[in-house]
């Protein structure tokens, strides 16, 4: 029986009607109709489903979309401001650290927790940071320099 | 997919609800390991009790009154991960729950959902087996307590009835000059489940050993504790010869199966070389901690 919640996404309420086991993220990209935060597993294992639920990076595929309300979530969509890009988007560009784009917005949000946490992280923490993060494209480098690349402020 | 969601708000109401609907009701902490199972299709409960909404088990904390490390049911693998307490006094343990597959997971999924799921490789659960931990079990006729040493009973089963919820782990002070290392073997550094996972915690005085706790995971129906190998290194002072002797102790011990991770014999043969490397690195930090 579908059941009627409040979610608050990128500081925006959002009411509307889930069965129990619909996950946050088939209810972001399907019922909200924000289709930045990717479906590649939908077991844990990939993290293109990545958003930030309290701050924290988390997989959307894992969580109950009923089990989200009372949370702040942050997609990929939420985070330039005033038509500008979020300096990890820029970066992201700049850097070619986009192929398919298909592991980006979990890519960035999980590098945006990263730095949130510890503004200046070692190459090696940035590869620990994005070790849930999957991509078939790149072979990362180009998404660690752009980390890095923020980081420092360049 | 598809079930029925309950969030209690108090632990007596979850075992109302747990009593008015199981069999058919699975209880969830962190949802990553039953989540994927219900997706799977290799459980399918009609009832989902997500514990939570339940206060009293939320966080880790040291309680100076009993002088023990509580570990709430809810608290993730980050916290645990991150718990100044923990990370002095058990930083085998810390470490271990940084190594659960990757943030996105360990933000999610709680230590003691990764002891309640009972994989043989539960990654928590050889660090845990060497630091007295205890499991207090929650029921609607009261509690108890089980020493992590009797609580698994088999690959993905434990003392936890049907009826049963399990409301923290508790750790007590470990002696003076303690320390631990726990080490992880796997293809890929990160997102893999152990092929071995091996856990020691000793104490030593003027270099002789006078407590030693060796534990396995991932090579033997349940998570195990290698009373042989603990014995041979108790009260000596630990040489290559025992170190040799500890070694074999733990491989005659393990019974590792062959499968898509790793060969029995694989298995076993690391056993013995782990179980070397993680005595002397916890003989490492406790030198260190003597020096202080
Ligand atoms: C991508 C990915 C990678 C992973 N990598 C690892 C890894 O490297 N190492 C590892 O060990 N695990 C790993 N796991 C498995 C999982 O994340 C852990 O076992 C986790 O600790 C489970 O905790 P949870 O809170 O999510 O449990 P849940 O999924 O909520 O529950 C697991 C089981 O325990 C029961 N349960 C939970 N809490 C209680 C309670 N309080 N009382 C009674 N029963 C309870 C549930 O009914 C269920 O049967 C991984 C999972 C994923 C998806
Ligand atoms: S879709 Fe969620 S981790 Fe792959
Ligand atoms: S850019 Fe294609 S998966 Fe990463």
């Amino acid at each position: 029986m579908k059941e009627r919640i409040a979610l608050l996404v990128n500081s925006e309420e959002y009411v509307v009607d889930v069965e129990p086991y619909w996950t946050l993220l088939d209810v972001l990209r399907r019922e909200i109709g924000l289709t930045g935060t990717k479906k590649g597993c939908d077991s844990g294992d990939c993290g293109a489903c990545t958003v930030l639920m309290d701050g924290k990076a988390v997989d959307s595929c894992l969580v109950l979309a009923v089990a989200a309300q009372g949370k702040s979530i942050l997609t990929i969509e939420g985070l330039a401001r005033d038509e500008k890009l979020h300096p990890l988007q820029e970066a992201f560009i700049e850097y070619g650290a986009i192929q398919c784009g298909y592991c980006t917005s979990g890519m960035i949000l999980s590098a945006k927790a990263l730095l949130d946490e510890n503004p200046h992280p070692t190459e090696e923490e940035i590869r620990k940071g994005i070790a849930g993060n999957l991509c078939r494209c790149t072979g990362y480098a180009k998404i660690v320099e752009a980390i890095s690349a923020v980081a420092e402020g360049k | 997919m598809r079930f029925q969601y309950l969030q209690p708000a108090s632990l007596q109401e979850a075992f109302s609800l747990l009593a008015q609907h199981s069999p058919q009701a699975k209880v969830m902490a962190g949802g990553t390991d039953l989540l994927v199972a219900m997706k799977m299709q290799k459980l399918s409960p009609s009832v989902v009790i997500g514990l939570s909404q339940i206060p009293e088990m939320a966080g880790v904390a040291y309680d100076s009154s009993s002088k023990a490390i509580r570990i709430g049911a809810l608290a993730t693998h980050q916290e645990v991960s991150s718990s100044s307490a923990i990370l002095e006094k058990f930083s085998h343990l810390a470490g271990a729950a940084s190594l659960v597959g990757s943030r996105q997971v360990r933000n999610l999924g709680t230590t003691v959902g990764n002891i309640c799921n009972a994989s043989p490789s539960a990654e928590t659960a050889p660090a845990l087996l060497t630091v007295e931990a205890v499991v207090n079990i929650a029921g609607p006729t009261g509690t108890r307590q089980v020493a992590i040493g009797d609580f698994f009973t088999g690959p993905g089963r434990t003392v936890v009835g049907g009826d049963e919820i399990v409301t923290e782990v508790t750790i007590p002070d470990p002696e003076p000059n303690s320390a631990g290392a726990y080490i992880k073997l796997s293809p890929r550094r990160a997102m893999d489940l152990a092929v071995v996972g091996v856990a020691v915690f000793l104490s030593v005085r003027n270099g002789v050993c006078d407590k030693a706790r060796v534990a396995l995971g991932a090579v033997a129906p349940t998570p195990i504790r290698v009373p042989d190998a603990e014995a041979i290194l108790s009260g000596e002072a630990v040489n290559d010869n025992l170190l040799e002797q500890a070694a074999q102790a733990a491989m005659k011990a393990c019974r590792p199966i062959s499968d898509v991770r790793s060969s029995a014999e694989y298995r076993r043969e690391m056993v013995g070389v782990l179980v070397k490397r993680a005595i002397r690195e916890a003989l490492g930090r406790s030198r260190n901690q003597e020096g202080d």
